[in-house]
């Protein structure tokens, strides 16, 4: 890899810091966390205030997929269709216990955890998780998109281990 | 095509049904209904409705879990509303057992259910508009939610997902003070209401794409099933709170807010009314409740936290906590107190004890264990009932059969906005595209209920 | 209309198709021949003395594991006596499961006029094809007959458009039947777990 000059470097922290306030989400919103969704996104907890206020229903506008509720597998492929349309750089959180890991929904319906079809960047579990715990999320997601331009390198999403067969 | 029959100028004014798809990823669609509409011009000449983009098998995952399990999974089914499906699945439950609650515990679960009922027609109101364009009304309506949610908090430990009811009772009893924050809550949310009502009922946008839109009629409403606002929209007078009264709402006295024109506007109207009368209805419940529990004499009843009595009853210092009562941690105000024979069955082979017998003392400790572990638990007698209780969006109802064991062997709820959704396409089809968005927002379509 | 005269005035219309009555925890149900559904309830809905004008429910039941569940856990059997249900008291007892059929089509009706309310109970089998559908009667109950094919797997004579409604068409099998097991998937994309 080539040393960067000083310059290159800077202007690259600089657009990772003007990226990570101006997130234009996709609110793919399923479920009962679309209502906590709802709470972040309106006045009293106030998701603007992160720079994150202004979601674009159109997947091609937009570069934060937030995966709110959860995925059937009736569901799966238009959640995929959505993710693929979205132009890179792109990212996905999770949002809800549901996304994450496929919650207490353990049946033939349900998809075990969206990172099955999807590569994901942060987490947010909880049942639905309190509008608190979302803001932490998103400022966990502007960190790493400000590393990802410090670095120069996207980490990619970790593996997800294979599920042992009980 | 062959060009050589038609003369050319009559091909500029051919026409052909174009078909267009919205959803399931669609904004007005709220997320997970797929319309697939034929469309002529800007009129629609058929809507297939296609729904089950958010089936969780609610009814299967029943089948698998003890009787005080599917308390979570209520709590997910409209979950707008969530109270109102704890109460009438615990009802349903009760009835199976043939057990009986306190009076006190009704109107608790009567308090909260009206409350939750407020939250769900605000949100469906705000849906509405924000969906027409008036964005502001959603952020009040949101804001006003916000306030009885914090009061939901303040009794049940969470905003959302309660899991409030108990098979026999409630979790916790109110909080001491939960009066003065009633009514400050009720008070900003009727501000709110006010201030969305001068910016909507007579605004000419609003009130043109609302008036005259989805109209049904009540014989049609009837035949299909549809109960709730949507149903008393077309003058029907049918709520279950008023023609077969459960818990207390016998005693209460209020009004069943009716349309007449069976139209958005109507709707819009009679949920707008509904949200008074359940102030109303909370207002008058916490009068006339019967009294509260009376607090634990200090001198005997000392409140220790949970964890520390455990430690000293390792330690062997039986004298310095015997008598004392444990307050476990996130403690409700309520569940500290011995307040339990008020809003709760004294059937002990059914209702969890508090949880401060449970830690507290070994007696509660056993009814634990005997009511959640495995093969033991809630067990009803063989039977089947169902239940109806007025949800937000009609009735719901809960049909539960028992085949003796620890798990139920059916549950089936009867979701209101199923029937609702049925309609649609009838409702939808000879209008305009435009009209689509605020028939189906007055539909409040909940995705939890509709496709379980 | 007080309950029992609502069972014995369509039990007198209809003395041979009624094969049981009962009226646990106050629910009146009646237990049908599942080729008389469609007159019952035309009659339910259209005598005036009954106008059952809702029809709030239609689902079924699987009998087919009733009263077969697991057994109790081991410590249940270790000198801890767990108290049977039937210990609660119960003048009235539930008759048990309607029939040797394995499923059971079950219909809540209500009447608006009368405030009172119907179940009607049909033991059906799986190969069943003369259960009609109550489409022409009540148009609500064609989403209602869906689900239950859907989940079920009944068919019903007559329905219009009897089509999967929650699960997708690539799915098989019918997933409320007692033998789907719970977490059986079966993804249109992605692992099966």
């Amino acid at each position: 890899m080539t040393e960067k000059s000083f310059l290159t470097t800077k202007l690259d922290e600089a657009l990772g810091w003007a990226r990570k306030f101006s997130i234009f989400q996709y609110p793919f919103v399923t479920a009962c966390c679309g209502m906590e969704y709802m709470a972040t996104a309106c006045s009293h907890y106030d998701v603007d205030r992160f720079g994150a206020g202004f979601p674009r229903f159109s997947p091609r506008q937009a570069d934060v997929l937030f995966v709110v509720g959860t995925i059937s597998h009736k569901m799966a492929p238009v959640l995929k269709r959505i993710h693929d349309q979205m132009a890179e750089p792109k990212w996905v959180i999770a949002f809800g216990v549901c996304t994450c890991t496929g919650g207490f929904y353990d049946n033939y319906a349900t998809v075990k955890g969206i990172d099955t079809i999807l590569p994901v960047d942060v987490y947010i579990p909880g049942c639905p998780p309190r509008p608190e715990m979302v803001l932490d999320g998103l400022m966990k997601l502007q960190d790493k998109i400000a590393t990802e331009h410090r670095t120069g390198e996207r980490p990619a999403p970790e593996p997800r281990p294979d599920i042992l067969e009980v | 095509m062959d060009t050589t029959s038609t003369p050319d100028h009559e091909h500029a004014f051919e026409t052909r049904d174009m078909l267009l798809n919205i959803g399931p990823a669609h904004p007005a669609m709220h997320g997970i209904i797929r319309i697939i509409a034929e469309l002529d011009g800007e009129l629609i000449e058929s809507a297939d409705v296609e729904i089950g983009y958010l089936h969780r098998a609610f009814e299967k995952m029943s089948e698998n879990v003890d009787y005080n399990g599917v308390i979570p999974y209520t709590d997910r089914l409209n979950y707008v509303s969530p109270l109102i499906n704890n109460m009438g699945y615990c009802m349903a439950v009760e009835k199976l057992l043939g057990i009986t609650v306190p009076e006190r515990c009704h109107y608790v679960r009567v308090i909260l259910s009206e409350i939750s009922r407020i939250t769900d027609h605000l949100t469906c109101i705000g849906a509405v508009s924000m969906e027409l364009g008036a964005f502001t009304v959603f952020l009040y309506m949101i804001k006003a939610r916000e306030f009885l949610w914090d009061l939901v908090e303040k009794v049940t430990g969470a905003r959302l997902t309660v899991t409030y009811c108990r098979v026999g009772g409630v979790k916790a009893d109110l909080p001491d003070d939960f009066r003065a924050p009633c009514e400050k809550a009720f008070e900003e949310t009727r501000k709110v209401i006010k201030e969305a009502d001068a910016l909507l009922t007579r605004n000419r946008i609003f009130v043109d794409r609302m008036c005259g839109t989805g109209v049904i009629t009540k014989e049609e409403a009837i035949a299909y099933g549809i109960t709730g606002p949507f149903l008393r929209s077309t003058g029907s007078e049918y709520d279950v709170r008023k023609d077969c009264p459960y818990a207390v709402y016998d005693q209460i006295d209020f009004d069943v807010p009716v349309g007449s024109k069976g139209d958005n506007m109507d709707r819009y109207l009679v949920r707008l009314e509904e949200m008074e009368q359940s102030m109303r209805i909370v207002e008058i419940a916490l009068s006339q409740m019967p009294d509260g529990p009376v607090l634990v004499n200090p001198e005997t009843g000392r409140p220790i936290p949970a964890s520390e009595m455990v430690d000293l009853g390792k330690l062997g210092e039986i004298s310095t906590i015997s008598g004392g009562c444990a307050v476990t941690a996130p403690s409700l105000e309520g569940s500290g107190r011995g307040a339990h024979p008020f809003i709760a069955t004294d059937e002990k082979r059914a209702f969890l004890p508090p949880k401060e017998d449970t830690y507290g003392s070994i007696e509660g400790l056993m009814r634990q264990f005997k009511l959640v572990m495995h093969g033991h638990g809630v067990r009803p007698p063989v039977g089947e009932v169902y239940f109806p209780v007025e949800g937000a969006n009609g009735e719901l109802g809960f049909y539960v059969v028992s085949d003796g064991s620890g798990r139920a062997y059916r549950v089936r709820v009867r979701p209101p906005c199923f029937a609702i959704m049925s309609v649609l396409s009838k409702l939808l089809v000879g209008g305009s595209l435009a009209d689509m968005t605020p028939t189906f927002g007055s539909v409040n379509m909940i995705g939890g209920e509709l496709d379980r | 209309m007080t309950t029992s005269s609502l069972i014995e005035s369509v039990t007198t219309e209809f003395p041979e198709a009624v094969t049981a009555t009962h009226s646990f925890r106050g629910d009146d149900t009646l237990v049908l021949q599942h080729q008389s559904v469609l007159d019952v309830a035309r009659f339910l809905r259209d005598d005036a003395a009954l106008q059952m004008d809702f029809l709030m429910d239609l689902t079924a039941v699987d009998y087919s594991t009733f009263g077969k569940g697991a057994a109790p856990a081991f410590f249940a059997s270790s000198g801890v006596n767990v108290r049977s249900s039937s210990q609660i008291p119960d003048e009235d007892p539930w008759p048990g499961p309607p029939d040797e059929a394995r499923f059971a089509v079950v219909y809540h009706f209500y009447s608006s006029t009368h405030r009172h309310r119907l179940r009607l109970v049909a033991p059906v089998d799986e190969s069943v094809d003369d259960l009609d559908s109550l489409t022409s009667l009540w148009p609500g109950a064609d989403w209602l007959e869906r689900e239950v094919w859907d989940m079920f797997g009944i068919r019903f004579r007559g329905h219009p458009n009897l089509k999967r409604i929650l699960m997708y068409a690539e799915f098989e099998g019918h997933p409320l039947r007692k033998d789907y097991p719970v977490n059986k998937r079966q993804p249109l994309i992605g692992p099966s777990n």
